[in-house]
């Protein structure tokens, strides 16, 4: 019952959030929405008994990537006016395109997840024991998929190295 | 306790949101920030996927993916930092030259 109570709230919590992101003028509001968004989705992961994700998910998203995206919106953006929506090149009913589209991938993204048949089993059976918990996780983590996790390491070096790369001063293109 | 498919359908929600984001938005940092609730979209419907056959399979793929969005967002948002270094503004409409 309570669940109940929680989901929906983060739920609606999640899609204001989400509707932040997607209608505020400036990019610090849609910065601070996306939080308000990650932490729902947190929530969300908890009432799925993944504790460690839920985690990993306010620290890392909500806390470390939105910092640098603040960082870098509040770098480029200050004293700047509200960067405006109305380029040259904007299409025709380009609102209405893009919502159209949108409702049409709404409506086959969810039908695709909710009308097949396989989910007709979906009636939330009890979660075993130790499903969810840090300890399974780690398990998981370290026996089965450990090559995965080995390789998120390469993946992290190629970023650092790729933004050390880009962040250098190149007397080539300096203005 | 809620059905799973309501889960699922307010990943699709959020999802779409993020896709009409990518779309309407001409600001490249809001157009990252729709791709980031696109990933936390899809991310959902893995936990969800993860709790209905208790398998935690889709814990660790949404750990990788949390993994390749942070190395993406540093590098996407190093990118943007130069773009904006060498133009006054950063509509990506305009940018259509990859020399800068």
């Amino acid at each position: 019952m309570v669940s109940t109570v929680v989901f929906w709230l983060a739920a609606a919590v999640a899609i204001v959030g989400a509707g932040g992101v997607l209608l505020a003028k400036h990019p610090v509001h849609s910065a601070l929405s996306l939080v308000l968004n990650l932490a729902a989705l947190g929530v969300l992961f908890l009432l799925l008994h993944a504790e460690f994700l839920a985690v990993v998910e306010i620290l890392v998203y909500a806390g470390a990537v939105m910092v640098l995206f603040l960082f870098v919106v509040t770098l480029l953006m200050a004293g700047t006016k509200t960067p405006r929506d109305e380029g040259r090149f904007r299409l025709a009913y380009q609102y209405l395109l893009a919502g159209l589209f949108g409702l049409i991938l709404f409506v086959l993204v969810a039908h695709a997840l909710v009308g097949a048949d396989w989910m007709s089993s979906l009636a939330a059976t009890n979660a075993g024991g130790s499903f969810g918990s840090i300890a399974a996780f780690g398990t998981a983590l370290f026996t089965k998929y450990l090559l995965p996790f080995e390789l998120t390491a390469v993946v992290l070096l190629v970023a650092v190295i790729g933004v050390i790369f880009l962040g250098r001063e190149h007397g080539a293109t300096r203005k | 306790m809620v059905p799973l498919s309501y889960y699922l359908i307010l990943s699709a929600l959020l999802f779409s949101i993020g896709t009409v984001g990518v779309l309407v938005r001409r600001n490249p940092l809001q157009m990252f920030m729709s791709i980031e609730l696109m990933w936390n979209a899809v991310n959902l419907s893995f936990i969800t996927f993860a709790r209905q056959y208790t398998n935690m399979a889709g814990h660790v793929f949404v750990f990788l993916v949390i993994t390749v969005a942070a190395a993406e967002v540093a590098i996407g948002l190093a990118i943007i930092v130069v773009v904006f270094r060498t133009r006054e503004h950063a509509d990506v409409d305009e940018l259509n030259a990859m020399k800068g």
